[in-house]
């Protein structure tokens, strides 16, 4: 699987193994069936695949439209050099896959806005409209059916010394040379910070957005690299067969794509590449067996479902994964004996009789805000399910540096209110306001981005990604704000958040498992990273929902300790049913009860308060019609 | 100048390409919406019922009972599928059962092309569907026309089945919410093997009766499918009401536009997807739960 670069020649590694492998190919490859062309229409193939894996692999999305951008790339640097508008190839090449890019804009700024299959249909049905315009609207240039014949060559140098990149071999160089580089800018991108938010939208879209990173905008990035790399492919594909052929653009083509991506291996790069090498090697070398001529995208289809079936990695991803099981067996065995451990036990790393009260400094700042001593003010908020009213007209005021707690009976409306602070819900009415600021109607990512963060009832995790991965998207967010093009930087060179994402590790007691994944931890462990993840974003406003849900009596005491910690330098929401700890833990509690405010008070007045201990045992019912 | 009757007669011409595509829309819409699969072999399983009837109608003179046959062959490839393929993948992601589907495309297509190659085959009209029918100033196959009444008829049927009996009362709440229904009690992997069975009997059906007015080639089927996917998302997806409405819509668009111009004919279909998608992502019909 892709991995960030771990330094030192050994991060190298893929780049070097690529790179001979392209060398040796011409020599080695012929000999089992591959002709100097196929090799270089493989290339063709696997540098599509680059940009497709970014978007597919990398980021999960499932694109039917590639074909669209490599006949855009390719029919633009095509029609330039044949109609003798520009001679450069070079240049037409660059304007084509530009072209490409822009197109990709287009369609992308409609297609990420939607997920899963409609993701999946919008783009196949922007491929079919390319595909439409190529063939009648736009005949006269693209030569409709017939393609555009007569492409020229790229020249290397001027005048009388120039250099024809002529079929065969030259041609092969060139494209080995562009895979080449393509492959290390995939590389970079796929370890940047940009490429680190990819990989997480993949695993958890939602947390991504509620970090407070522009999600749409991240996506749309990668659909655009997809689109610049399909583009510079096409370009690539018309100079080298001297013609460009309008299939280029059909349905057959994304599909084509997308089935050698998987049978190479999503997630891999190369993937691609190898899997169109299986593809036209398959259908090059079983049309010489008699009888086997009109089967081989039978084979082919039937391998494609039993990958898809079983083996969902593809080629090199189950290579990939085999190898790094091998060297990381004893590190997953360790780390899985360690959950073992604790939930057996039930004891924690984090359970140390009496903490002393830690600092809680963290490196990033938190985002500027006004000198209003209320930090967070709900107006009247109120939000109706079709008859049902969730929350019907709530106000309160959260003191700043305050601990804050929102009790209530099951079904008061607790989580509704609370998703509407950061705007994951909108109200039906009324407003939220931080530091004065409206926060109603802006959305989750930019609430975050105001400072207002939040741990979820239900873990919202990147399970895959190892705990300091977990921490590092979101102190990213802080870093970055919500969007940034620094594609080239490794993630893990941005010295402000390794420190913050240190701190964080060492508050939340989970240094030594800094390096395992998400999903390997104990109970108590994730429940204290999904806390550590919004605490990670340098919130001002920190809201936690049920923070102890689940834990046992000394989890309990050790978070208790942890939350007081926190609670000292900003404000902290909490909605808990724990009322022992909430009375323990808060100035000033809110007391909802069926959607309307009961009591808002602090915490000494709320417990001598009759209609609440009447609310919680129920009482208000003897007074209310059956 | 436009004349009206050339106006009509694409309208009519519409109506036709219309009825077919909801027909297809049809299937492909009860499948998604019940099972919550898109189903990419959709267009291999339109071609794979015109190549049924293609078949059928050597052995037998009768276009009626060639169709019959033909549904209880596309009816027990409904099941096979689903039992050897797609019911593993009701719980996998969105992606996992595209790909899947499109494989299983690859494949009946080219079981297809294997068994008969890939030139174009000719399917014959039926004896009564011979000649034209002259309607006023307009000329009109007559096998078109009841193509249009025929496919109405099994629109209707369909419509029957899904909201007129018990058994389309347990699929439309599957639609809904298909752990409810289990949770009543009711045995929802059957129902969900009948629905996907169904939803290939209907798009079998399409390619049957659409067989001989058309040349039968093993990718007939990828542009209809592309269509389909159209008047789904402009129906709504998983609404079969909606797959109705928008494959009339659909077929209309096609044929006005081509009597304007029939070069922007597939493009004005795709930009209109496009256009719905921003404005109403839901569709005329459907909400957007499932996607």
């Amino acid at each position: 699987m892709m991995r960030a670069r771990s330094g030192g020649l050994r991060g190298w590694l893929p780049e070097l193994a690529v790179l001979c492998t392209l060398i040796v190919a011409p020599i080695v490859f012929p000999h089992l069936g591959f002709s100097t062309d196929l090799l270089t229409r493989v290339l063709n193939w696997g540098l599509i695949g680059l940009g497709f894996d970014i978007l597919f692999g990398l980021t999960g999305l499932l694109s039917f439209g590639q074909a669209a951008f490599f006949g855009v790339g390719g029919f633009v640097s095509a029609y330039l050099l044949v109609s003798h508008t520009i001679d450069s190839v070079w240049l037409a090449l660059a304007i084509g896959t530009v072209a490409a890019g822009l197109f990709g804009l287009l369609v992308g700024w409609f297609a990420v806005r939607r997920i899963g299959i409609y993701f999946t249909m919008i783009t196949l049905a922007f491929g079919q409209m390319a595909y439409f315009i190529e063939n009648s609207p736009l005949s006269d240039y693209t030569g409709g059916e017939n393609g555009i014949p007569g492409v020229p060559v790229p020249v290397l140098g001027f005048g009388a010394h120039a250099i024809r990149i002529s079929a065969g071999m030259p041609m092969y160089v060139l494209f080995a040379l562009i895979f080449f580089l393509g492959y290390v800018l995939a590389r970079r991108i796929v370890g940047s910070p940009v490429g680190v938010i990819l990989l997480a939208i993949k695993e958890n879209t939602g947390r991504v957005a509620m970090l407070g990173h522009n999600v749409p905008a991240y996506k749309l990035t990668a659909f655009v690299i997809a689109a610049l790399y399909a583009g510079l492919a096409g370009g690539l594909l018309g100079s080298f067969q001297s013609y460009m052929p309008p299939d280029a653009f059909s349905l057959e083509t994304s599909g084509q794509l997308v089935v050698q991506t998987i049978v190479g291996g999503a997630g891999t790069l190369i993937g691609p590449l190898v899997g169109a090498a299986v593809w036209l090697w398959l259908r090059d070398n079983l049309q010489l067996i008699p009888g086997f001529a009109i089967l081989w995208k039978l084979v082919l289809g039937i391998a494609f479902i039993i990958l898809v079936i079983g083996l969902r990695r593809g080629i090199c991803g189950e290579i990939a994964h085999w190898w790094n099981e091998r060297r990381n067996l004893a590190a997953a065995k360790a780390a899985e004996a360690k959950t073992e451990a604790i939930e057996a036990h039930n004891i924690d790393a984090a359970t140390k009789p009496v903490a002393p009260p830690k600092d809680v400094r963290l490196t990033l700042a938190e985002p500027m805000t006004g000198d209003s001593d209320i930090a967070l003010e709900a107006k009247s908020l109120a939000r109706h399910y079709g008859g049902l009213k969730a929350v019907d007209g709530v106000s309160f005021k959260v003191r700043r540096g305050s601990i804050h707690a929102v009790i209530g009976p099951n079904g008061a409306g607790k989580s509704t209110l609370f998703k509407m602070l950061l705007d994951e819900v909108s109200p039906s009415s009324g407003e939220v306001l931080l530091f004065g600021e409206k926060v109603t109607g802006v959305g989750v990512s930019r609430a975050a981005q105001l400072g207002i963060a939040k741990s979820n009832q239900l873990n919202q995790l990147f399970p895959n990604l190892t705990v300091r991965k977990n921490l590092r998207i979101a102190a990213l967010a802080r870093s970055r704000g919500p969007m940034r093009f620094d594609l080239l930087r490794d993630a893990a060179s941005i010295p402000e958040v390794e420190e913050q994402i240190a701190s964080i590790l060492s508050l939340l007691n989970l240094v030594e498992r800094a390096d395992t994944p998400a999903h390997i931890l104990a109970y108590g462990e994730k429940r204290r990273l999904e806390i550590g993840m919004a605490l990670a974003t340098s919130p001002n406003v920190l809201l936690l929902d049920e923070p102890l849900a689940g834990m046992s009596p000394a989890e309990r005491v050790a978070t208790c300790a942890f939350i007081r910690d926190i609670g000292r330098s900003r404000t902290v929401v909490i909605v808990e049913h724990d009322l022992d700890a909430i009375f323990e833990l808060a100035e000033r509690i809110t007391v909802l009860y069926e959607g309307r405010l009961l009591a808002d008070d602090t915490a000494d007045e709320i417990r001598r308060n009759p209609a609440v201990q009447d609310a919680y045992l129920g009482g208000l019912h003897a007074h209310e019609p059956a | 100048m436009l004349s009206w009757p050339v106006l009509i007669s694409q309208a009519f011409n519409g109506l036709a390409l219309g009825t077919l595509l909801a027909l297809v829309s049809s299937g492909l819409t009860i499948i998604l919406g019940t099972l919550g699969v898109l189903n990419f072999a959709h267009g291999a399983l339109f071609a794979v019922g015109a190549y049924a009837a293609f078949v059928l109608l050597q052995y037998t003179s009768s276009f009626v009972l060639a169709i019959i046959v033909g549904c209880g062959f596309m009816l027990a490839l409904g099941f096979l599928l689903e039992r050897i393929i797609i019911r593993y993948f009701y719980d996998r992601p969105h992606e996992d059962q595209i790909l899947v589907t499109y494989g299983v495309g690859i494949v009946l297509v080219e079981c297809v092309r294997a068994a008969f190659g890939g030139n174009a085959q000719r399917v014959p009209v039926p004896s009564w569907g011979q000649g034209a029918t002259q309607m006023g100033f307009l000329i009109y196959p007559t096998y078109r026309l009841q193509l249009i009444a025929i496919i109405a008829g099994l629109l209707l049927s369909l419509y029957l089945v899904l909201y007129r009996t018990s058994m389309g009362l347990v699929v439309r709440a599957g639609i809904e919410n298909p752990g409810m229904v289990g949770i009543l009690g009711i045995n929802v992997r059957r129902a969900f093997l009948l629905v996907f069975a169904i939803g290939v009997v209907a798009v079998g059906l399409a390619g049957m009766l659409y067989a001989p007015v058309v040349a039968v080639t093993p990718d007939m089927g990828a542009n209809f499918m592309a269509q389909s996917f159209v008047v789904i998302v402009l129906g709504g997806l998983g609404s079969f009401p909606g797959a109705v409405v928008g494959g009339l819509i659909a077929g209309e668009i096609i044929s006005l536009t081509s009597a304007f111009n029939s070069s922007y004919s597939e493009v004005m279909l795709y930009a209109l997807m496009a256009v719905l998608l921003i404005m109403r992502p839901q569709g005329l019909f459907g909400s957007e739960g499932r996607a």
